[in-house]
């Protein structure tokens, strides 16, 4: 993840409280949501940025999984999200998302 | 129960898949509060 992005995620953990803060990834594969997902979790795994050696354990989703995904308003994403999705491996994405989050987050509920 | 309602939502878009703006309009659909929206290029 970006080195100024992963700023910005600790402040804003820091700010608000990790409990309140969701990150959304849109990224295009499995592999690189995994990466993001475990930098604001486990910490980053590249031992780069800010979050180096800091586990945050936010709830993170990609915007294609099925949990958040039922959220949204459908026409809202049938309209922004439903034409990326169809190129994109959403199963691929879900089981890395889903094993991030089983080994990581603090706060799901 | 809900994951984003009331939620302080940061966003990390990607240019080559979901980019950030389309992520922030589905988040405030479902009641999330945007704090923060990037599109990042992953390569």
């Amino acid at each position: 993840m970006d080195l100024e992005n992963q700023k910005r995620v600790k402040e804003f953990a820091e700010q608000y409280g990790p409990e309140n803060v969701v990150v959304l990834l849109g990224a295009a594969e499995g592999e690189a949501s995994g990466l993001a997902a475990e930098t604001v979790t486990a910490g980053d795994p590249t031992y780069a940025g800010p979050l180096t050696g800091v586990s945050l354990g936010l709830t993170v989703y990609h915007v294609c999984e099925p949990e958040v995904k039922a959220e949204f308003d459908p026409a809202v994403y049938d309209e922004q999200i439903s034409m990326m999705e169809m190129v994109l491996d959403v199963d691929d994405i879900i089981n890395e998302m889903s094993a991030i989050r089983d080994q990581y987050c603090k706060y799901l509920g | 129960m809900s994951i984003l309602a009331g939620k302080k939502v940061v966003i990390i878009g990607d240019r080559d898949g979901i980019p950030g703006m389309a992520i922030e309009e589905c988040a405030k659909s479902a009641g999330a509060e945007v704090v923060f929206s990037s599109t990042e290029c992953f390569v």
